[in-house]
């Protein structure tokens, strides 16, 4: 695709990354983040890109590392960001008890 | 290498879903479901990937890579505490610029190109990737305390930084003038030591923050590697993470009244005074769990101040006890959270949802902060920094302007405290020192239980 299209989507991108959160409350803001956070994880398909044309090992090497990373990003992301949220389910059983580390 | 149509289109279907899951996860109701729909988007997008008919070489390899990552990612997820998900979240966040400058490294091995904007993009990629990644290990190891929470001041730390970034950018500059391998490695290099030398002198209360902003960089990195790759997809996620991660940080920074530039210049200008060195031997009053359990018993409201230390102790549910106790008795019972109670904006939330604690109980602080004045006892459990009214009156203090919870206002105060240790930002509190102030010593959960027992008999 050529540089201006790519650069209109970025632009107009922009403005829908700020419109959609702009009126968060305080009590969401860290599963937003961490939300986001999981979004950004699709970044691993670059590195399966990258890994699939690697010529040598040497790249070949590093576009894993790159896809271990991304895919740690990907799924850790968005598990840890609804067990966030399975915190906000109305309605549960009290306490589910957890180690209890005293 | 334009992709086929039906890839393309997937590819926008999978943009939506980014879109709608941001949009889903800024209203309790729909979050949820905006977790499954970003989750899907992905889920789709890698999919189609692999049936879009680009070149796969190594395809067994790139499959075992991404089933262990997605195990170890799952795992982790699934295994942290909630207390510790903040760093566990600053750790994601870091794998995840650091995939995106890996990505731009072998891609410019790989294609070698001398165009322009596609060597800006490669600059780009490495140098935010690469600070977000050795800046979200800085961040994850001062939150999991693998070392100090402080803000480090290296000696001409500021000059060193200075250097260290002029020095990326010279280099990023030469680069896309005259592309050489060396240098992109040398730009690897000096940016993840920038990356270090920028997270280190931010404060222990400043680190979510610094998250945040972290976040951000490597969505602007990630979209930065779309243009690299040519992968719209990559560059409208990257994008749209990285101006709703620049919105977020920016409604963080205000709630904890620090304009942005304090945060991350703060320690370099000498305002995070030392702080945390006098009086320790001052005298409190100290009480035991049966005072407690009176005063509460025959107050007519009582406010409850949860903190980090209440989680640390897992004594969610042992307050949430107390607070039936006393709801029980007649009492008006309210907790007070503070927006960055616990060690990130809504922490605390999630922490007390999980001891199911009624929603409607949660006040926040613009709703409660009126109310201390007319409050018997206002009971603080494992919370310090955001009732400190430093904030409000000592300019030399890390957290001055953060708006605080007025606990001050109160008749009486109790705090529950394992020591007189100073909370997260390392500064002296005075209110432990009040006349109306008693502390009650001890592990929270073993405390509150037995002012739970106590109170029982009262």
């Amino acid at each position: 695709m050529d540089g201006i299209a790519l650069l209109t989507i970025f632009v107009l991108s922009i403005f829908v990354g700020f419109e959609v959160v702009s009126k968060v409350s305080a009590v969401l803001h860290t599963p937003l983040m961490s939300g986001a956070n999981a979004i950004h994880g699709v970044v691993v398909m670059g590195a399966i890109i990258v890994a699939g044309k690697a010529q040598n090992n040497l790249e070949l090497s590093i576009a894993l590392i790159a896809v271990l990373l991304g895919a740690i990003n990907l799924v850790g992301g968005f598990v840890v960001t609804d067990r966030m949220l399975e915190m906000f389910k109305p309605k549960k059983a009290p306490a589910a008890k957890e180690g209890g580390a005293a | 290498m334009n992709d086929p149509l039906w890839v393309q289109l997937a590819y926008l279907l999978a943009a939506v879903l980014f879109i709608l899951a941001l949009k889903g996860l800024s209203s309790p109701r729909s979050a949820r479901r905006g977790v499954l729909l970003g989750a899907t988007g992905a889920l789709l997008a890698i999919v189609v990937l692999f049936f879009s008919g680009i070149e796969l070489k190594n395809l067994g390899l790139i499959l075992g890579f991404l089933a262990v990552g997605s195990i170890i990612g799952w795992v982790a997820a699934r295994r942290v505490k909630m207390t510790a998900m903040p760093q566990l979240v600053a750790l994601f966040n870091g794998v995840g610029g650091g995939a995106a400058a890996l990505i731009a490294v072998v891609e410019y091995f790989e294609v070698g190109s001398s165009d322009l904007l596609f060597l800006i993009f490669t600059v780009a990629t490495v140098i935010i990737g690469a600070v977000a990644f050795t800046g979200s290990i800085v961040t994850f190891l001062k939150l999991q305390e693998l070392m100090t929470s402080r803000p480090v001041i290296i000696p001409a730390g500021k000059w060193v930084t200075i250097l260290v970034a002029v020095s990326t950018i010279v280099v990023g500059v030469w680069l896309v003038v005259d592309p050489q391998d060396w240098l992109l490695v040398t730009l690897l290099v000096l940016s993840s030591i920038f990356g270090i030398l920028f997270v280190l002198p931010v404060g222990g209360a400043d680190v979510p923050i610094v998250i945040s902003l972290l976040n951000a960089m490597t969505g602007l990195a990630v979209a930065a590697s779309g243009y690299v790759l040519d992968n719209v997809l990559l560059l409208i996620a990257g994008t749209l993470v990285g101006a709703s991660g620049t919105v977020l940080t920016s409604m963080m920074a205000k709630a904890m009244g620090r304009p942005l530039t304090a945060t991350l210049f703060g320690a370099f200008n000498g305002t995070t005074a030392g702080a945390a060195s006098t009086g320790t031997d001052r005298p409190v009053r100290s009480a035991t769990p049966n005072d407690v359990a009176i005063m509460l018993g025959f107050a007519n409201k009582v406010i409850l101040v949860p903190g980090y230390g209440l989680a640390v102790a897992q004594a969610q549910s042992t307050l949430r006890e107390l607070a039936d106790l006393l709801t029980e008795k007649g009492i008006e019972v309210d907790y007070a959270i503070h927006p960055v109670a616990g060690r990130m904006p809504g922490h605390m939330n999630v922490l007390l949802a999980e001891a199911s604690v009624p929603y409607e109980q949660l006040k926040e602080m613009d709703e409660i902060n009126p109310e201390f004045s007319s409050t018997d006892v206002v009971l603080v459990v494992g919370a310090n920094d955001v009732v400190n009214p430093a904030a409000r009156t000592d300019k030399s203090a890390p957290i001055y302007g953060m708006p605080i919870l007025n606990v001050d206002a109160a008749q009486q105060i109790v705090f529950l405290k394992r020591s007189m240790r100073p909370g997260f930002a390392g500064i002296e509190n005075e209110i432990l020192f009040d006349p109306k102030t008693a502390l009650l010593f001890g592990d929270a959960k073993d405390t509150l239980t037995k002012v739970v027992a106590s109170l029982k008999t009262v």
